[in-house]
């Protein structure tokens, strides 16, 4: 989608992250650069590490070293890889918008509620503006009548479309998926995913974990495929799907298709 | 017995001889240091829960102190070393540095002690609740730039109170009896109020229902009152009746 032009301002950069649980190292090094309206892909087999390295960028789990910048902004980490700002932290958190793959929208909330929660009590918004933009998200999710209902009165895919508006309600300046399809029944994917292709089409920055590889090869401006803590290859979409170097990936899209 | 509800009537009539109004009295007292220590429990479970969850390895090792021991000894005995000997010591101290010794009324004492038993039990069903919350939904909280402080307001907390609510209904319950104690140390709640009218008029049956019907009402009452608060608290959660938003 950008390709072509040349990107020029930085969203999301990850360098040189390890991350290790206990003596299990689970990241052995990797990084990543996303550009504004970049779309990144991560695919690979399970435990290879997708989920830890896109929840080290917002630090929902403490990397063990490496450098981490959203927008420019590197965050500050002790020399152990906690954050040394927790309100540094906070505010960049604030602009990623962070969706789940069981969606983990407050269940003691309404859908708009779920939305204008952050918005107003933390980011300080007036509570009228917060509504009136959360009620365009939920028309543009297709959930403008269940902004009264609780959610575990809707089924997977409205709960992962609310998940997605209460994400966009933050105006983050990127978004981060971890697997948004994988908790839900097959004939509600459809909907979520086309949710998502509308966000990448309007130049969203996106990271996106996922295992739809054939959605990860129409959206991706760039896949990378972790193996084992590393990053095995990455590249274009069409490079990486239709043109495998490594002898891994090649065993793993066979398995998957 | 042909004569028991007309005696009844008057014995249990608020003007004189008043007995009726030594029974609403006392129960006016029990409610008060149910209140009390009831409260107190809470604030102590509260601290205590979030202690023996998130505190550090000792504030965890005297919380486990406290509500092992606390939840082991009668709170009979409790009350007894409180009300005495905890009395007779501190006042020691105190006036032995030239203090004025502190008056360790019934209503102070029986709020200290039932509270303090309360706390130990609020803790553990405090504790029980708060990993009762979904991590995905603080987690959620965290992701988005939430506080902890705000996290533990907007929501743990809302979160817990449908599961603590039942194990709380149950704790009200206890405490409300467990009042009946204060007798012990000559505090006049309802019991004791209960035992001094019907030691005055011999009419041991009459007050002794009259009692047994005033905690019955006290506990219908919190019940409907507890049901409320469950019903709120479970907001948004599906019930196996169906129910609506
Ligand atoms: N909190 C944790 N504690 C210990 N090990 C973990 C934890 N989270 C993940 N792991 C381990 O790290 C590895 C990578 O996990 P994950 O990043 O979730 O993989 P993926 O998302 O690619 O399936 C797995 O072996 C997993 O068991
Ligand atoms: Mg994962």
């Amino acid at each position: 989608m950008a390709d072509g032009l040349q990107p020029t301002t930085e969203a999301i950069r990850v360098e040189d992250l390890h991350k290790s649980f206990g003596s299990l190292e689970v990241l052995k090094g990797v990084s990543l650069t996303a550009h504004e309206g970049d779309v990144v892909a991560i695919i690979g087999g399970s435990g290879s590490g997708k989920s830890t390295m896109l929840r080290c960028i917002n630090f929902l789990e403490t990397p063990t070293s490496g450098r981490i910048a959203i927008a420019g902004e590197a965050v500050a980490m002790r020399p152990t890889g906690a954050p040394a700002d927790r309100r540094q932290l906070e505010r960049i958190r604030q602009s990623l918008g962070m969706v789940f793959q069981q969606f983990n929208l407050w269940s003691h909330r309404t859908v708009l509620e779920n939305l204008i929660e952050v918005p107003v009590q933390v980011m300080k918004c007036p509570r009228g503006e917060a509504m009136d933009r959360a009620r365009k998200l939920l028309a543009r999710v297709g959930l403008a009548e269940k902004e009264a209902a609780y959610p575990a009165f809707l089924s997977g895919g409205q709960q992962q479309r609310a998940a997605i508006a209460r994400a966009l309600c933050m105006e983050p300046k990127a978004m981060l998926f971890d697997e948004p399809t994988s908790a839900l029944d097959p004939e509600l994917v459809g909907e979520v995913l086309a949710v998502i292709r509308d966000l990448a089409a309007e130049g969203r920055t996106m990271i996106l974990v996922t295992h739809e590889m054939k959605f990860a090869r129409e959206v991706a401006s760039h896949v990378i495929y972790l193996h084992n803590g590393r990053v095995e290859e990455e590249g274009p979409p069409d490079a990486l799907f239709g043109d495998p170097k490594s002898e891994r990936l090649k065993q793993f899209l066979r398995s998957v298709s | 017995m042909f004569a028991l509800s007309a005696t009844a009537a008057e014995l249990l009539a608020w003007s004189p001889p008043r007995m009726g109004a030594t029974l609403v009295a006392g129960l006016g007292n029990t409610i008060l240091i149910a209140l009390g220590a009831y409260g107190m429990g809470l604030v102590i479970g509260v601290a205590g829960a979030f202690g023996k969850l998130y505190g550090g390895p000792v504030t965890k090792d005297l919380l486990a102190v406290y509500t092992t021991l606390v939840r082991a000894v009668p709170e009979l005995v409790l009350l007894l070393l409180i009300t005495f000997a905890a009395k007779d010591g501190i006042n020691k101290i105190l006036t032995s540095n030239g203090f004025d010794p502190i008056d360790f009324s019934g209503v102070v004492a029986g709020i200290v002690v039932l509270g303090v038993v309360q706390g130990a039990y609020s803790t553990e069903v405090l504790r029980g609740a708060i990993q009762s919350v979904p991590a995905g939904q603080i987690e959620a909280a965290r992701a988005m730039g939430m506080s902890p402080g705000k996290i533990a307001r907007r929501v743990t907390l809302p979160l817990m109170t449908s599961a603590a609510v039942p194990g709380l209904a149950n704790l009200w319950l206890t405490v409300t009896k467990d009042t009946a104690l204060l007798a012990v140390i000559g505090f006049i709640e309802l019991t004791k109020a209960t035992s001094l009218a019907a030691g005055t008029t011999k009419s041991f049956l009459t007050f002794y229902l009259a009692a047994g019907v005033l905690y019955l009402m006290l506990s219908l009452v919190s019940g409907l009152i507890f049901g409320r608060i469950e019903k709120w608290a479970r907001r948004g959660q599906r019930t196996l009746a169906g129910g609506g938003m």
